[in-house]
C-alpha cells in the first residue's frame, strides 16, 4: 500500500504542493530538450536526403566542435574560427560523397550504415589527430547567467540555446517543405535511379545535405560544448537523440523537434519526482523506456511517414 | 492507325554497333539502330532479349563497353544520366519508380528539376525570381495533370494508388521534363484492356500534339503494330529485325523467336 501510494499518488502531491519548482523542472526540461532535438535534427537531415542512418553523425557533433576550439586556441578570433569550421564541414561533405557515397549508389542502405560506421572511426581518429584528445573548455562569448521571472529560476544560456534551435527548425522545416531542392532531397531518398533519370544531380545533392548536416552538427556542438567542455564523450550524445528520434519519427523535422520537447522534460520530471525512490540516476536511460512504450503504440513515430505499401 | 505513313524526320538517335555485357554475359551485342524525330519506335523481342538494357544504355544507366551513341548530332562513346536528363531525354521504369511518399503533384514537379534555373541561395530563401519561376513550373505541371486526366489524385501520395495509375503518373514525370526523346519501358504491364486503350491514347497524343519522339518496350503485340512506325526486334542481345510493323510481323526470323524455334 505505502509503495503504490509513493509511486502514484506522493508525487502528484509533491508537484501540486510547489508550483514553482514543478514549473522549473519543467521549463529546464524543454531548454535541455531543445539541445536534444538540435543533435537529431542531423540524423533526420541525412536520413529524409539520404535513407541512411548517419551513425556517425555524433562525431560530426564532436568533430565540428573540435575543430572550433581546436582553431581558437591557436588565436584565431572567434567568428573567423567560426567561419573556418563551416567551411571544414562543407570540405567534409566533398570528401564524404568523393570517397565513400559515389561509391555506394543503389546500395542497399544497410551497406551505406555500414559505411556510416566505418565513417565515426575514421573522424574520430582525424578529429582527435589533429586537435588531441585532451577536454577543451569552450567559450564563445555567450552569457551564462540566471536570473529569476515571476519567481522562476532561468538561465540565459539555456534560453539562447532554446532560441537558436527555433530558428533552425523552422529554417529547415521550409527549406524541406517549400523549395525545390527540398523536393529533390526527398525524391532522392525515395528512389535513386527515378532521381537522376528526372535530372536531378545525386552528387550535389549529397554534398548539400551533409554539409547541412555538419552545419547543424556544428550548433549542437557548440552548445553542448560551451555546456560541458569539447572532449570523446560529446559524440556520446548521439545516444541521446536515438529515443528522440523513435518518438519523433526519422523523417519528420517537427518530430524531432517534439521529441526532444517530450524526452527532456519527461527525463527531468522522472529523475525529480520518482528518481528518489529507486535510488536516482534514471535519467540515463528513462529516454529509452519512454520511447520505447511509445513505440508500441505508434511504430512510425510521431510525425514519421506512414510507410504504404501496396501489398 | 493515324500515325501510319506520316513523314519521318531526320535522325534523332542513332546507336552503333552496342555491346554490353555483365561479367561473362553478352546483353547486347552489336545492335545498331536509329530512331527518327518525331516517330514511335518500338523495340520487342522475347524475355531477357536485351530490350530494357537498350534502353538504359540510351539513357546512361549502363556504359556499354563497345559501340558508340550518336544523339541531336553529337557523337559519344557513352551517356550520361544527368547529360542524358539535361539533353531531353525522359524515361519510365518497367518496375515503376516513383517516390512513393511523395503526392502525385510533387511527383511530377521533380521532372521540372532540370528546368529550374534559379541557383540554390535563392532557392534556399524561397525567394523573389525563385518563387515566380517555381509557379510558373506549376503551371506546366498543372497543364500535364489536366492532359493525364489525374485531377482527382492530385495530392495522394502514389503509393496508394493502383498499379494503373502509378504507371500514368509516371508518365507525368516525365512528359514535365519536356523531353525531345521519350523512352517507354513497358508503359502498359499489367494493364486491362481499357488502362492498355487509355495509355495508347495518351501515348499517340503526346506524339501528335507535342511531336516527341518516343521509344518504347512492349509485350502486346496488338498495342505495338497499331502504334509504332517502325519496330526493332532483338532477341539474345543481337537484333534479328528491323523495319515497319506490317514488315517486321511477317518476317520469319521473328516469328521463330516468339514460338521458340529452335535455333542452329
Amino acid at each position: 500500500m505505502d509503495m503504490l501510494y509513493a509511486v502514484f499518488i506522493a508525487p502528484f502531491v509533491d508537484m501540486a504542493s510547489d508550483p514553482v519548482f514543478l514549473a522549473e523542472v519543467v521549463i529546464g526540461g524543454l531548454l535541455t530538450g531543445i539541445m536534444y532535438s538540435l543533435v537529431a535534427l542531423g540524423f533526420v537531415l541525412i536520413f529524409k536526403a539520404s535513407g541512411v542512418f548517419n551513425f556517425a553523425q555524433g562525431v560530426m557533433v564532436l568533430f565540428a566542435a573540435l575543430t572550433l576550439v581546436g582553431l581558437m586556441e591557436r588565436g584565431v578570433p572567434v567568428w573567423l574560427a567560426l567561419v573556418l569550421t563551416v567551411a571544414a564541414m562543407v570540405l567534409l561533405a566533398y570528401a564524404i560523397e568523393w570517397l565513400m557515397l559515389r561509391h555506394l549508389i543503389n546500395q542497399d542502405e544497410i551497406i551505406l550504415f555500414m559505411a556510416t560506421i566505418g565513417l565515426s572511426f575514421v573522424l574520430q581518429g582525424l578529429g582527435e589527430m589533429m586537435w588531441g584528445s585532451n577536454v577543451k573548455p569552450l567559450d564563445i562569448g555567450i552569457p551564462d547567467r540566471s536570473f529569476e521571472l515571476w519567481g522562476i529560476l532561468l538561465n540565459e544560456f539555456d534560453l539562447f540555446a532554446a532560441a537558436v534551435g527555433a530558428v533552425m527548425v523552422a529554417v529547415l522545416a521550409v527549406f524541406f517543405h517549400y523549395t525545390r531542392i527540398g523536393r529533390a532531397l526527398r525524391a532522392v531518398a525515395d528512389d535513386h535511379q527515378a532521381a537522376m533519370s528526372v535530372g536531378i544531380p545525386l552528387k550535389t545533392i549529397w554534398i548539400i545535405v551533409w554539409s547541412v548536416a555538419g552545419f547543424v552538427g556544428l550548433v549542437a556542438g557548440i552548445m553542448w560544448g560551451a555546456k560541458s567542455g569539447v572532449q570523446f564523450s560529446l559524440s556520446l550524445i548521439a545516444l541521446k537523440a536515438l529515443p528522440v528520434l523513435m518518438l519523433g519519427g526519422f523523417t519528420s523535422i517537427p518530430g524531432a523537434i517534439l521529441g526532444g520537447l517530450i524526452i527532456g522534460v519527461g527525463e527531468k520530471v522522472a529523475e525529480i519526482y520518482w528518481g528518489p525512490l529507486i535510488g536516482g540516476a534514471i535519467e540515463n536511460w528513462f529516454a529509452y523506456v519512454l520511447a520505447l512504450t511509445f513505440l508500441v503504440f505508434r511504430p512510425q513515430g510521431l510525425f514519421g511517414e506512414r510507410i504504404i505499401e501496396r501489398v | 492507325m493515324a500515325t501510319k505513313g506520316k513523314d519521318l524526320g531526320e535522325t534523332l538517335l542513332a546507336v552503333e554497333a552496342i555491346g554490353l555485357s555483365f561479367g561473362g554475359v553478352t546483353a547486347l551485342a552489336e545492335v545498331s539502330f536509329d530512331i527518327r524525330e518525331h516517330e514511335i519506335r518500338a523495340i520487342i523481342g522475347p524475355n531477357g532479349a536485351g530490350k530494357s538494357s537498350m534502353l538504359n544504355v540510351i539513357n546512361g544507366f549502363y556504359q556499354p563497353q563497345q559501340g558508340r551513341i550518336t544523339y541531336r548530332g553529337r557523337t559519344r562513346r557513352t551517356m550520361r544520366p544527368h547529360q542524358a536528363a539535361a539533353e531531353g531525354i525522359a524515361r519510365t521504369f518497367q518496375n515503376i519508380a516513383l517516390f512513393k511518399g511523395m503526392s502525385t503533384l510533387d511527383n511530377i514537379m521533380t521532372g521540372r528539376s532540370i528546368r529550374m534555373r534559379r541557383n540554390i541561395l535563392w532557392q534556399a530563401l524561397y525567394w523573389g525570381p525563385a518563387r515566380t519561376e517555381d509557379l510558373e513550373h506549376r503551371a506546366v505541371v498543372e497543364r500535364i495533370i489536366d492532359f493525364l486526366e489525374i485531377q482527382a489524385i492530385r495530392k495522394t501520395p502514389v503509393g496508394r494508388l493502383p498499379y494503373g495509375l502509378q504507371k500514368r503518373v509516371e508518365l507525368g514525370r516525365a512528359l514535365a521534363m519536356e523531353p525531345t526523346l521519350l523512352l517507354l519501358d513497358e508503359p502498359m504491364a499489367g494493364m486491362n484492356v481499357e488502362e492498355k486503350e487509355d495509355m495508347s491514347r495518351f501515348i499517340l497524343d503526346v506524339n501528335e500534339e507535342f511531336g516527341t519522339t518516343i521509344a518504347l518496350i512492349e509485350h502486346d503485340m496488338g498495342v505495338v503494330m497499331d502504334i509504332s512506325d517502325r519496330i526493332v526486334v532483338l532477341d539474345y542481345g543481337r537484333k534479328i529485325a528491323d523495319g515497319a510493323p506490317d514488315a517486321v510481323r511477317h518476317d520469319p526470323g521473328v516469328i521463330d523467336a516468339y514460338l521458340g524455334a529452335t535455333h542452329d
